[in-house]
């Protein structure tokens, strides 16, 4: 089952991380100059928890999860500075070889479009295999076989030494975003990261899907990072939750007192502008004006600040600090509005 | 399916618990496209991607079309809008046949009903600028309404953006900018009814509010009447009046979109709602789970298409089709496919 449910965070310190990010920033070389697509982020993630990177597209949330598996697209994109330290280790200080001992073997990630993510021109079954081959050196064929057929059936693949000899093009999505979760498990990781695991897929589909994540999560006792745009999906599967915007983290918290108790302006709009299933059709939503800037128009202060209903002078000019406020324990944000002075 | 069979079944319920003052009406609407394969690319199989639908919508209102991927709810859209032939089936607008119309009326009927498409990056021509692409719909449409610059530039304000954005491209916008530039041309010309699918899928969730808000307002200022196809339920429940779910290209459940959410009959439908996502993480609500995937439209369940993951599945469903029934309920007339209820 799942062990220490515990909120953590660098400032209380009550459980020691099992992924601390640190001051990331993440910088792109693009035609219009170089641009900070993670401009500091922090945050933490304890042993077996589930933590969820919300925000909408732009937001660095996909670019957060490269940066922590090593992935950035290289030479373009590179990690200007800050930490992300997994089990005593800076990763972005190791050496190449070093971080493929620790991707895919003790960190794995699954991307949003499983067709894409997978090789198209390799059997199910050998691309399965190739994870052994690679983390485990050891195993026999048999072994790794064995292993494979395993890991498929217990993502719910009913007929798995059949789908070992399929392609990926003759599977449907949910089939193979279950392969992509049986490979990205196949080496039982301490953490794993889904970007978007659900987006491409059907409702019905989606929640068979998140299911099995948190089944094999109690069963692995695995920490997962669910990187989503859907607060829906936060709500539902995670203990603690980070939302994004432009680069930045804007406010953290444990899921319950996100939603219950939310402090940043762009947490409260992206909330309340959801179409919820109780209020009156046909109502008009509260939005939040404008639209996300490009991130080499961010503006100077806080990014937000010129979507915020409450903008001060301030914000224009000093971007605010990540944890400025502290609303309760575990839950910060990053604004200027003084703490009490919620509406 | 026989043809008989076919047209029993159109005129059946729907039609009847219907009043009067619908604007828009289909009935027994069928799209089938042939799969072609082989050495000489013979017709191999047939996609059913719409089977035997009606529905009819009055002025005003908002029909909410909704369903997963493959259910044939993009199809439909497009064969009442008269860019796919129905298989067979009519489509009435204004108790008109459009099929019986030739091509003059027929273009005479589209001003009166317009579409607004998913992709907002797909569907505007990139080497127009917005003034062209919102003036080519007056020049189709005949010279007389050729439309001023300043005509343009209100149409512009009137969807939220800049009249000075009508020298522009559409790569120099965003998503929900593009959308809007879509919705201008989709009501430039005072349609009755517009047809909308999935206009917000593509967009962020504080753009899309934007967007559903705009259309919302727009409808309530020139009573239109909006078809709105989406897979999104809380997006459909927002803006329709009435609510049809699909199935592989069938409707299984009809009614207002209180009646719907309050109390859904289909087992179909209860696993999609079930299976939201809801942004309240003290919520409990109890999930059902469906087993496996939608089948393919090329070759659907026999019987009830739905009996392979159903989770009250009955011998009758295998074999038997259930049709498309009222249900004595009090209230509003709600409509489902179901051996469960009758």
């Amino acid at each position: 089952m799942v062990n220490n449910r515990v909120c953590c965070s660098p400032e209380t310190g009550a459980v020691f991380p099992l992924l601390q990010v640190d001051g990331l920033v993440t910088a792109f070389d693009t035609e219009k100059g170089c641009v900070n697509a993670v401009d500091g982020a922090s945050f933490s993630m304890a042993p077996g928890t589930t933590l969820g990177i919300v925000g909408e597209s732009g937001c660095g949330k996909s670019v957060t999860a490269l940066s922590i598996m090593g992935l950035l697209p290289r030479p373009s994109g590179r990690i200007v500075s800050g930490h992300i330290v997994f089990d005593g280790k800076d990763l972005p200080t190791l050496s190449p070889k070093e971080m493929q001992a620790i991707r895919g073997r003790r960190m794995s990630m699954i991307f949003q479009e499983p067709m894409t993510a997978l090789n198209p021109v390799q059997r199910i079954g050998s691309q399965i295999n190739e994870i052994y081959a690679i983390h485990f050196p050891g195993m026999t064929k048999k072994q790794r076989t064995r292993g494979a057929v395993t890991m498929l059936s217990q993502v719910g693949i009913a007929e798995p030494s059949m789908v070992m000899n399929n392609y990926p093009h003759q599977l449907s999505g949910g089939m193979r975003q279950r392969v992509m979760i049986a490979m990205a498990l196949a080496s039982s990781p301490d953490i794993l990261i889904a970007d978007e695991p659900t987006t491409a897929l059907d409702v019905t589909v989606q929640a068979q899907i998140l299911e099995l994540i948190k089944e094999l999560q109690g069963k692995m006792g695995m920490s997962v990072m669910l990187i989503t745009h859907d607060l829906g999906v936060i709500a539902e599967n995670c203990d603690d939750a980070v939302v994004m915007y432009g680069g930045r983290v804007v406010e953290r918290a444990g899921v319950k007192d996100l939603f219950k108790n939310p402090f940043h302006p762009y947490t409260k709009g992206l909330i309340s502008s959801i179409p919820g299933l109780a209020e009156k059709p046909k109502s008009l939503l509260p939005t939040i004006k404008g639209r996300v800037p490009s991130l080499d128009k961010m503006p100077l202060g806080c990014r937000f600040s010129n979507r915020c209903p409450h903008v001060m002078d301030i914000c224009h000019t000093t971007p605010p600090p990540e944890t400025l406020v502290g609303v309760s324990r575990g839950h910060f944000a990053s604004c200027y509005l003084p703490g009490e002075s919620r509406d | 399916m026989t043809d008989s069979r076919k047209h029993d079944q159109a005129n059946g319920a729907v039609e009847t618990s219907l009043d009067s003052g619908n604007i828009l009406s289909v009935s027994g609407l069928t799209k089938h496209f042939p799969v072609r394969g082989g050495i000489f690319l013979g017709q191999t199989g047939v996609v059913h991607a719409v089977d035997d639908v009606s529905f009819s919508i009055k002025k005003g209102e908002t029909l909410g079309l909704v369903g997963e991927s493959g259910c044939g709810k993009t199809t439909l859209g497009r064969c009442v809008m008269g860019l796919y032939p129905p298989t067979a089936g009519k489509v009435f607008l204004h108790g008109k046949n459009m099929a019986l119309e030739n091509s003059r009326q027929m273009k005479s009927m589209r001003l009166q009903m317009q579409m607004i498409f998913q992709d907002p990056f797909e569907s505007l021509n990139a080497r127009h600028t917005v003034g062209e692409i919102l003036r080519e719909k007056y020049i189709i449409h005949g010279k007389k309404r050729v439309g001023t610059d300043q005509e343009i530039k209100t149409l512009l304000e009137r969807v939220g953006l800049s009249g000075d954005d009508i020298h522009r491209f559409p790569h120099e916008f965003s998503g929900g900018q593009r959308q809007r530039i879509g919705i201008a041309r989709a009501i430039s010309l005072n349609p009755r009814v517009v047809i909308c699918d999935e206009p917000v899928s593509a967009l962020d969730v504080s753009v899309q509010s934007q967007i559903l808000n705009l259309m919302v307002t727009l409808q309530r200022e020139m009573g239109l009447t909006y078809l709105f196809i989406s897979h999104d339920l809380a997006v459909v429940k927002h803006v329709s009046d009435r609510i049809a779910v699909m199935y592989l290209g069938k409707i299984v459940e009809f009614t207002t979109a209180r009646a719907l959410y309050k109390h859904p009959y289909h087992p179909y439908t209860r696993a999609l709602l079930s299976a939201i996502p809801l942004p309240d993480p003290l919520a409990r609500k109890q999930r059902i789970i469906l087993k496996g995937e939608v089948p393919s439209p090329e070759t659907p369940p026999p019987g009830c298409r739905f009996h392979t993951r159903c989770p009250h599945v009955m011998d009758i469903c295998s074999t038997k089709e259930p049709k498309l029934k009222p249900l004595k309920v009090q209230g509003s007339p709600h409509l489902t496919a179901c051996h469960l209820y009758f």
